[in-house]
């Protein structure tokens, strides 16, 4: 099965979705379903994550279970600076990212230097070493995590904003993908040995695509603090990694908008199934389950085929 | 610190050390021999601690307890190599832990419609439960010596077990090289579930045996799963010997850094501890593969 | 004839073996030197170490002048000096184009451009094609990799090799696993390589090694004992011991 180099452009579909979107909040206040404008902010969010998570380990084949890491640390960033005044959205979330960006940064530099198994079980242990420095902090709450004071944006924006930053990152995926360091991100992918062999710097290029995931991952954090009005440490803990990673194979890893379609249907299933049924993740286990053996390329995969 | 308090978190440190060495020696088995990520050790740990309080409350014997639990959990083991586990080990890593994760969902929540939410009782038995005046002046709890006596008996025998007989040899070889192994006439698949099984069994005598220290609850298995892989990160993939080395340290580090250290700091020195050996040596001290 | 490769003191052990055990030898600009040895020698190891996919233990490995002991193996490719393996290693799911296109496109270092779409990149394409046509693959460049016959993807590794302009490329018997015909093919385009950069190549296949190489260095545990003409080392009594009744080619 030949895979190609190339992202090739999305058809007219994704600018109707993204329309659709963009209309959403007005229908959505017409009806008198306001809650859903917070959800569908939730699951552009956590897509934005997902899709980061997906650079990593679709593209660049790093299977990384510690991306809570850097999700939380965004989150827990505003929270903080929230406690200390500083709640302007501007001003946060770039420091969040900044931070997540340093995180992700100083664990890839330890953790990348191993590969396979070794590296699945560094990326987690590392997350778990960040969640209980984090729990164990007075400051930033313990246990009950750190509420905002004030969230510092509108609902209606923050849907928009969110939005916005969606797309900006399923085109930042492509762009990316398809420039210089993405051809060469999917070739260590393909075969790390050759690159090294004809001369690829590839530890370089894995820490690179390493910070740059962990970076968006700390945005997106950042938007959820704001969205939930709070921080709390299950965002670092390592149910949150596993619920990314099932999230990037739901979608379709490697699939352009597979980590938005793995978490709008994650979340989906969370909203419709948890209300009638409190072991509603006995069906998620069996669903993913069924996935992995069945339908390796995930959803996205199977829209691609037929 | 004074003397005996020192002893006692030595004692501490070398009981956390064999009972991870019980989750870890499995755990490294797999890994190295097949080559597969099991994110559901720790589930086979918690099966192993619900069995045992069950059985307990049934039966009233912890002897039973412990003997349900192992037979149980070893059985239940072999049935997830033979369905799911053989249907991974060709598979890519991120297969292994989406699959295996899976089965965490599934397990946490069987146990929690079967058992419910709230924690289970397991006591220590009575004869057991006080202290053992190992010095003059210097009480130890009787249970945790049991562990300690429990981990060192299986550390032998398995030691034993890999080193002296054929089978033994037959998990190293599969260890070191699974093709050549097969290629040898090992009967690759039926000794794929037995190690599997075996791991099972010990993490439910760990299990078990923690069950009256810790609580058995729902979830147990994932905080312990991840020092059992830091475990094996530290010790070496496939090697029992670097899991015994890398638990023991483990333990160590981990109970010393608790009593010494202001808690932010204790929580994270066995990471440290980790980081540091995988600067000297990142395949881990005594890795089985070259 | 100036030197383009001169080892020194060479040392790595294993354990408690000495893979390569002070082990001298020099090559030429623009030669074919093969080295060859019994099993155990030490003759992948000392490509590692010249590759930089090992690190000597003790020793010196000066490339054009320059001492490369330390560096790793992408500042090496850099250098100038590349490797092709022992056992086939292309990027089989990709097409034999790209495959080519990702090595033409590590020299020109693009690999930090985040921008702009490589795709874009018509030179880096047109070299990759001007490679294959030299190695006889421009047929095959839409396949994907691993489609490819044992020989065809052999033919890759030469194409792979030759993208990164080396001036020494380093070969771990590239003729394992070929049949006559394949070998023959293989023989003539080295014969072709050797005009564009130095070989040191490791080769169990006798025939080949003679009939190409302008000088054989002979690896017995570790270390050189013998560095000649063919013919040189065909009459070379201490070789002919060292190979304990192996035949040498007439």
């Amino acid at each position: 099965m030949k895979v190609s180099l190339h992202t090739p452009a999305a058809g007219w579909w994704w600018a109707a979705v993204a329309a659709m979107l963009a209309a959403f909040p007005t229908i959505a206040a017409n009806f008198g379903q306001e809650y859903y404008i917070g959800l569908a902010t939730r699951m552009l969010v956590f897509g934005i994550a997902a899709t980061s998570l997906n650079l990593l380990v679709g593209y660049g084949g790093m299977v990384s279970f510690g991306h809570a890491a850097f999700f939380g640390t965004g989150a827990y960033a505003v929270a903080a600076l929230a406690d200390r005044g500083v709640s302007a959205p501007w001003i946060t979330w770039p420091l969040a990212m900044a931070l997540a960006a340093m995180l992700a940064l100083a664990i890839g530099a330890a953790a990348l230097r191993t590969r396979g198994l070794y590296f699945i079980m560094i990326t987690l242990a590392f997350a778990q070493m960040v969640f209980y420095l984090v729990v164990s902090v007075k400051t930033l709450g313990g246990d009950d995590g750190l509420s905002l004071a004030a969230r510092g944006i509108g609902e209606s924006a923050l849907f928009y904003t969110a939005l916005a930053l969606a797309v900006l990152a399923a085109c930042g995926l492509r762009r990316l993908a398809n420039a210089g360091f993405g051809r060469a991100l999917q070739g260590v992918r393909e075969n790390e040995a050759r690159m090294e062999a004809v001369g690829f710097p590839v530890l370089r290029i894995k820490l690179a695509a390493f910070t740059i995931a962990g970076a968006v991952a700390g945005l997106s954090g950042a938007l959820l603090a704001t969205l939930n009005g709070r921080a709390g440490p299950g965002l670092l803990d390592w149910p949150q990694s596993g619920q990314l990673l099932v999230m990037v194979i739901l979608g379709g890893v490697g699939q352009r908008f597979g980590g938005f379609i793995g978490a709008a249907v994650l979340l989906a299933m969370e909203e419709v199934l948890s209300p009638y049924w409190v072991h509603w993740q006995l069906v998620l286990g069996i669903v993913l389950l069924a996935v992995v053996l069945r339908a390796p390329r995930g959803l996205a995969g199977m829209l691609a085929r037929g | 610190m004074s003397a005996a308090l020192a002893a006692e978190q030595a004692l501490n440190g070398l009981q956390l050390g064999l009972m991870l060495f019980l989750m870890a020696a499995g755990l490294t088995l797999v890994l190295g021999i097949m080559d597969t990520i099991n994110l559901a050790h720790g589930s086979l740990y918690m099966t192993g601690a619900y069995l045992a309080a069950a059985t307990y409350a049934a039966a009233g014997s912890f002897l039973v307890a412990v003997a349900a639990a192992v037979v149980g959990t070893a059985l239940i083991g072999a049935l997830l190599e033979m369905t799911v586990l053989r249907a991974l080990y060709r598979r890519d890593h991120l297969s292994q832990v989406l699959a295996t994760f899976a089965i965490i969902l599934i397990a946490n929540e069987a146990i929690r419609m079967t058992w419910g939410p709230q924690p289970l009782a397991l006591p220590t038995p009575r004869a057991l439960s006080g202290p053992v005046e190992l010095l003059p002046g210097f009480l130890y709890p009787a249970w945790r010596l049991v562990l300690i006596a429990a981990g060192l008996g299986v550390a032998v025998l398995l030691f034993i077990l890999v080193t002296y007989t054929r089978a033994g040899m037959r998990v190293r070889a599969g260890a070191s090289n699974r093709e050549m192994a097969e290629v040898m006439g090992v009967d690759v698949k039926r000794l794929f579930t037995v190690v599997f099984a075996i791991g099972a069994a010990l993490c439910a005598l760990a299990g078990a045996l923690l069950g009256p220290l810790l609580a058995v609850q729902v979830g147990m298995g994932e905080s312990i799963l991840i020092l059992a892989f830091v475990v094996v990160v530290i010790g070496g993939i496939g090697s029992i010997r670097g899991a015994f080395v890398g638990a023991l340290l483990v333990g160590i580090v981990d109970t010393a850094g608790r009593a010494l250290l202001v808690p932010a700091l204790a929580s994270i020195a066995i990471y440290v501890l980790m980081a540091a050996v995988l600067f000297w040596k990142p395949q881990g001290l005594f890795p089985a593969r070259g | 004839m100036a030197e383009i490769l001169r080892i020194t003191g060479l040392v790595k052990r294993f354990g408690g073996v000495a893979a390569t055990d002070g082990l001298d030898l020099d090559v030429r600009a623009g030669e074919v030197h093969a080295v060859i040895g019994p099993n155990g020698a030490g003759k992948s190891t000392l490509i590692h170490q010249v590759s930089g996919a090992l690190v000597p233990d003790a020793g010196t490995v000066v490339f054009e002048e320059r001492d490369v002991t330390g560096l790793s193996m992408h500042e090496r490719v850099a250098a100038g000096i590349a490797r092709s393996f022992q056992v086939t290693n292309v990027f089989a799911r990709l097409a034999v184009l790209d495959n080519v296109a990702l090595a033409v496109q590590a020299r020109t270092r693009s690999c930090f451009s985040f921008w702009r779409p490589a795709i874009g990149d018509a030179a880096a394409f047109a070299e990759a094609m001007r490679i294959l046509d030299r190695v006889g693959l421009v047929a095959r460049a839409d396949a994907a990799a691993g489609a490819l016959s044992h020989g065809e993807q052999r033919r890759l590794e030469m194409a792979l090799a030759l993208a990164t302009q080396a001036r020494l490329l380093l070969l771990d018997e590239p003729m394992a696993g070929m049949d006559t015909a394949e070998s023959a093919a293989l023989l003539s385009l080295l014969r072709e390589l050797r005009a564009h950069c130095t070989l040191l190549l490791v080769e169990h296949d006798m025939d080949a090694v003679f009939q190409l190489a302008d000088r054989i260095s002979v690896l017995v545990y570790g270390r050189v004992i013998a560095t000649g003409t063919p013919d040189a080392i065909r009459a070379n009594e201490e070789v002919r011991r060292a190979y304990l009744g192996d035949t040498l080619p007439a």
